[in-house]
């Protein structure tokens, strides 16, 4: 999947590049060299910080290692993939990883539509409405997310929270059920991460020649039909790339879940893979699961990040 | 449109717009409502912060407050050490923000000015790290920063922020990298420069603005942490880091709001400063990314 065996004309275009940098440089050894000189540091940390971690990471979830092992208590012991084993077999990580599929599908189909439509909207109106739109997602989007968390759970606490007031829902409690929790999470998520693709997609949207919008406005195209049959396959790479960013974003939410829910909710109802894997490691000291639980996620986001460079590659995008 | 009501009065043209146009009156009505909604958080946060006790506890929140106080200001920064913290917070992310700029500059010049063997790997292997769940990774750097004896110091935030803020940013730079002529590149060497002198007085300078914003995703994501934060800094509160502080004040049981919301809003602020310096070179960087 690496090298690329057709000629694109991009390659083409890029020949004058190739023959620039030949020409301005002799070609020495120290000239092929240089690359790797300029990614040496980036390789060490990415590979002392990154590579060797996950690594170790295959490595802990393949071994029997709770407190005791830390300590030195005990040996560490080599348990195959029992750890694997004994997860697959709970009942409760398959409903964990349920819910994290879900929650983050509903958190990414929910911050596309709002990003997208807002993006169509700001290129509708006029400075000043545009600017105050902007602002205010710049301002969600610099929100750190543990203050995000604790100011939606502030705005819809059940007894000193306007939401509640202006609802009239008395002392409902949004975080005791399930679902309720969820939602609120994904307002939270949504709030903090629809700025992202709003920016973009409108980004994006500049860059399409406004005679491709008169003509189909002109032809009586609705603004759906503008959105759907000639915006949309424009924008297609930028709405790639948002997708494929949201889902990985949006399925490793950890700080919203662990702050809003208080560590998973009650009962562990409002657990999603990262904050379950967190709580095996650090709470129960359970180190290997928590490391399987996230070999799991990882093998799951590379699906994704496949899925991603297949459509790069099909666009006849150039690396 | 406009050419209809040109040989008139300005303010009938302008009322004369808004009539012909209920499509954009609606869309601009709408732009500022959600506007509203959006920033409402935002208000919310920095008004309770304000709000004496007494007005947030209340049954009957007011969206103002005619008795603005410090007090749960002073009860933020009363806090022990939280300055301390504070200034943690800020050490760890500019440390972070400079270091992980400078590397992938080299990085991105590497990949976007050479043509080498591995070249297209190395980029998907990028691609791929961007990936990678930062939070998964928890358990195995907390064993390395514990055999490095790092746990408990700042290095056990830098390092691993550093690394994960890498990837992307490297993705990002390439667009702004690619963007300076090649032509320079000549002129410069052909002028008899050398290739770090290339490097780092005209080339440098040419992609600080995608630099800039670059920077704004290694700020924000260190700024925010709290996983590592709460991860490697198990022992020693010295060494803690902003939301840390924060959650002091938030006991699940008892929030105490008023000190939430300051401590929120305080460590907010440096946020949003630096996001509205860079928004412009933000967004533009983010088209070239992302058209690239």
């Amino acid at each position: 999947m690496t090298a690329p065996t057709k000629s694109r004309p991009v390659d083409r275009a890029r020949l004058p590049v190739i023959r620039g940098v030949s020409r301005s440089s002799p070609p020495s050894r120290g000239s092929s060299g240089t690359p790797w000189l300029y990614l040496a540091p980036a390789l060490v940390v990415l590979g002392g910080l990154l590579a060797y971690p996950i690594y170790q990471l295959g490595l802990i979830s393949l071994f029997h290692y709770t407190q005791a092992q830390v300590s030195g208590g005990e040996p560490t012991t080599f348990e195959g993939f029992g750890n694997y084993a004994e997860l697959f077999a709970d009942e409760q990580f398959w409903q964990v990883l349920l819910a994290t599929v879900l929650f983050a599908a509903a958190c990414v189909v929910c911050t596309l539509a709002v990003g997208c439509a807002l993006a169509v909207l700001l290129t509708r109106v006029r400075a000043v409405p545009r600017l105050a739109l902007m602002l205010a997602a710049l301002g969600a989007w610099a929100t750190p997310a543990i203050t995000g968390s604790t100011v939606w759970l502030f705005l819809f606490d059940a007894d000193f929270g306007p939401v509640n007031r202006v609802l009239g829902l008395g002392d409902h409690s949004w975080t005791y059920g399930r679902f309720s929790a969820f939602f609120l999470v994904l307002l939270e998520v949504v709030w903090c991460s629809f700025p992202f693709v709003m920016v973009t997609v409108y980004a994006g949207i500049r860059a399409v020649p406004s005679e491709v919008l008169e003509a189909a406005a002109l032809d009586g195209a609705s603004q759906w039909r503008i959105w759907r049959s000639v915006l949309a396959p424009m924008l297609r790479p930028i709405l790639v790339v948002v997708t494929i960013q949201s889902v990985i974003w949006d399925f490793k939410v950890f700080t919203q879940i662990y702050v809003m829910t208080g560590g998973g909710g009650i009962a562990g109802q409002n657990l999603v893979l990262n904050v379950y894997a967190y709580q095996q490691a650090f709470a129960s000291s359970q180190y290997s699961l928590g490391a399987a639980i996230g070999v799991v996620m990882l093998l799951i986001l590379l699906g994704v990040t496949l899925v991603y460079l297949r459509l790069l590659r099909r666009q006849g995008e150039e690396l | 449109m406009t050419l209809v009501g040109q040989d008139r009065k300005p303010r009938v043209n302008l009322v004369r717009r808004f009539v012909r146009r209920p499509g954009r009156l609606a869309a601009e009505t709408a732009a500022l409502l959600i506007a509203a909604v959006v920033a409402f958080p935002l208000y919310w946060m920095v008004l309770s912060a304000f709000k004496p006790a007494g007005e947030i506890e209340s049954s009957a929140p007011r969206p103002w407050t005619l008795a603005p106080t410090l007090d749960s200001f002073r009860r933020v920064f009363g806090q022990q050490e939280f300055g301390r913290y504070f200034l943690n917070s800020l050490v760890v992310a500019v440390a972070v923000v400079v270091a992980s700029a400078l590397i992938a500059f080299l990085a991105a010049t590497a990949v976007t000015r050479f043509r080498f063997r591995m070249r297209t790997t190395l980029l998907i292997m990028f691609l791929v790290a961007q990936m990678v769940p930062v939070e998964a990774l928890t358990i195995p750097l907390f064993f390395l920063m514990r055999d490095f004896g790092q746990l408990n110091t700042l290095w056990s935030l830098i390092l691993p922020h550093i690394a994960f803020s890498l990837p992307f940013a490297i993705w990002m730079l390439r667009g702004f990298v690619k963007a300076v002529p090649e032509a320079l590149e000549e002129a410069a060497y052909i002028d008899g420069a050398s290739r770090a002198r290339f490097l780092w007085q005209i080339l440098f300078p040419l992609v600080l603005p995608g630099l800039v914003a670059t920077s704004v995703f290694s700020f924000i994501s260190t700024w925010n942490d709290f996983l590592f934060a709460k991860s490697f800094i198990i022992s020693d509160i010295s060494q803690s880091t902003l939301p840390m502080a924060l959650l002091v004040f938030y006991k699940p049981d008892e929030p105490d709001w008023g000190g939430v919301m300051a401590a929120s809003t305080v460590m907010t602020i440096p946020v949003l400063v630096f996001f509205v310096l860079v928004q412009r070179r933000l967004v533009s960087g983010l088209g070239g990314a992302v058209k690239d």
